[in-house]
């Protein structure tokens, strides 16, 4: 049978189980309005490490082994690893992983890569090509200013709508079904890359939402659901311009948002105590407040249906610099607690 | 929806930088570091008796050695988050421009990334202000040689 | 006096900047490469020089008056050496500042690291 409805919304025969998850993260995600979730924090930007490379692929490394520890489970019995990150040549997640000898996969899809990931697999375990399988991301705000910014201590000013790059991880350990307690993933949505001419590398929400717009149509259309079927739909790193966009460009498809949307952006700071202008982004953003947050307030029965749809700024400083706009994507996952 | 639409409606729903407001420190910023500068060419000049030039070159070494230490101790970058082109457009900004990359760069080694990155962001001034200088050098050697 | 005029002259270089930043695209590299570059074309036409005599430090701590001193500093060359003067004018001229930030620069780096935002 096949599992693709419509545009390309794919049912899961069986719904994959979310077994276990992890997060980690920074300073400025402690003190934020998620802070009390955030059981695994640094106040030291290098994690104790001598490069903020070095210290994002630790957070990684902590993450996996964490879930590992709740699984009780040791490497072998996991089959994949999905990882990736905002550093060159994905590099925080190939040396996270390099001691866990399980075989992995790559991913860049910037700051959609926690849905990305955990899309794959559950694929791989609904495709029974495994038995259990892990989706990990990270970003940390120094490698990536480092990376596609200034260095930190350069003086410059950021404009209103520019992001935060969060510092965190977040990993999630998928299996086939056992425990019904735990929350499933039932369909899922991957994005189409949409580009709408935007190229101002300070305003990724902008160049993001319509990508999240079309995915989100897609997923309504193919399922036959609206809004309203939903406790939470968040997206991934919108920031507060990108949510409006959204919000926009959703209303002309007749489609409107109520109390239910939220963006993992603006939920994980507090855009102007905090001075984050837009919100936080990062792959570590959705990651972190999916694993922090919103999966453990499933199991709470606090949300029973949650769509995760998280969203990349596909482009790197060279291609901005030669004056190209910036093509945006959108994965949708939809998790369930029935 | 056109991408032209859509740029459009991008403009009207981002924020504007507060202009008056930013305009207004720059002013007061630069104008103090102007200042602080004034300050130690009369120092320079009268009290240490030495030549306009002299003293001249003596102001911006000084501001350029405060400006290193700001950025060293993590205080420079604060002040421009206030300042903008008050701390960016003063010789203060240029030596800021140097170090930061110096700084931030050493991780990947001295010679390939501390002696390469350190021009990364300020080596255009030099580059793009050295070649304006030659150019007018050449014209004004010509104009002077056939207006005499 | 004097202190007012570099402050007011100098507060509005950069005010002049900050508009730049707000109201374009334009990187902070792009405004000190023309401030620099537009230092060397005002002082070539000989007006920077009456800024720099009216206002004192507020003309040459910014950027264009590193770009009136490489002008200034070119002219005097070519009036000693000749046409040699324009390749070695500029950068003498300067050397006190660019080799400052540059020794400077090292040292900093090798004593400090960078600290989170």
């Amino acid at each position: 049978m096949t599992k693709k409805i419509g545009t390309g919304t794919y049912v899961f025969q069986n719904p994959v189980e979310v077994s276990a998850f992890a997060s980690i993260v920074g300073q400025k995600e402690k003190e934020g309005p998620l802070g009390k979730y955030f059981t695994k924090y640094s106040y030291d930007e290098y994690f104790k490490q001598d490069s903020f490379e070095k210290a994002e692929s630790f957070m990684q490394k902590e993450v996996l082994n964490d879930v590992i520890q709740k699984e009780q489970i040791s490497p072998q019995d996991i089959d994949f690893i999905f990882a990736g990150d905002l550093l060159n040549q994905c590099a925080g997640s190939n040396f996270s992983v390099r001691d866990t000898p399980v075989q992995f996969f790559g991913l860049y899809g910037a700051c959609s890569t926690m849905a990305e990931g955990t899309i794959l697999a559950a694929m791989t375990i609904d495709g029974d090509f495994a038995q259990r399988a892990i989706a990990l991301t990270s970003s940390h705000f120094c490698s990536a200013e480092r990376q596609f910014r200034f260095p930190l201590e350069y003086g410059s000013q950021r404009t209103p709508s520019s992001q935060w790059t969060v510092t965190g991880s977040g990993c999630v350990l998928l299996s086939k079904s056992k425990n019904k307690e735990n929350p499933h993933i039932k369909d899922c949505c991957p994005g189409v890359v949409c580009d709408m001419g935007v190229t101002d590398m300070n305003n990724m929400g902008a160049a993001m939402a319509p990508a999240a717009a079309l995915t989100i149509r897609r997923y309504f259309d193919d399922t036959k659901t609206k809004p309203e079927a939903y406790d939470l739909i968040v997206t991934g790193d919108l920031g507060k311009e990108g949510k409006e966009m959204l919000k926009i460009l959703l209303k002309k498809d007749g489609i409107s948002f109520g109390k239910e949307y939220d963006d993992c952006g603006t939920m994980i700071y507090d855009c102007e105590k905090q001075d984050v202008h837009s919100g936080g982004s990062g792959c570590g953003c959705s990651a972190s407040v999916l694993t922090a947050y919103i999966l453990p307030n499933m199991i709470k029965k606090k949300y029973k249906e949650v769509l995760f749809i998280t969203t990349g700024a596909l482009m790197n400083p060279n291609t901005s610099l030669q004056g190209e706009s910036i093509p945006g994507i959108a994965h949708l996952v939809h998790f369930s607690m029935n | 929806m056109k991408s032209e639409e859509y740029n459009e409606l991008v403009k009207k729903v981002s924020p504007k930088s507060p202009i008056l407001k930013d305009t207004l420190f720059a002013f007061l910023i630069g104008g103090t570091i102007c200042t602080i500068g004034q300050l130690l060419y009369t120092i320079y000049y009268e009290v240490a008796k030495l030549s306009v030039t002299d003293a001249k070159t003596y102001v911006s070494i000084t501001l350029i050695l405060l400006s290193a230490l700001l950025t060293g101790i993590g205080i420079y970058d604060k002040i421009a988050k206030i300042g903008g082109a008050g701390t960016l457009v003063p010789i203060t900004g240029f030596a800021n421009a140097m170090v930061s990359p110096a700084l931030e760069f050493k991780a990947e080694g001295f010679v390939l990334g501390l002696g390469t990155k350190i021009f990364a962001i300020a080596g255009p001034v030099i580059v793009y202000g050295t070649t304006a200088s030659v150019i007018y050098g050449i014209i004004y050697y010509f104009i002077s040689k056939f207006t005499v | 006096m004097d202190y007012i005029k570099a402050f007011v002259i100098g507060g509005l270089f950069c005010a002049i900047g900050q508009i730049f930043i707000d109201k374009t695209k334009l990187t902070p590299a792009k405004i000190l490469v023309g401030y620099v570059v537009a230092g060397v074309i005002l002082s070539a036409f000989g007006i920077y020089e009456h800024i720099a005599d009216f206002a004192g430090a507020g003309a040459s701590v910014p950027l264009t008056g590193f770009g009136h001193t490489l002008a200034t500093s070119v002219k005097e060359a070519v009036d000693q050496h000749g046409f040699l003067g324009a390749f070695t004018g500029g950068l003498s001229g300067t050397a006190g500042g660019i080799t400052a930030a540059i020794v400077f620069g090292t040292a900093v780096a090798l004593i400090f690291k960078p600290h989170k935002k």
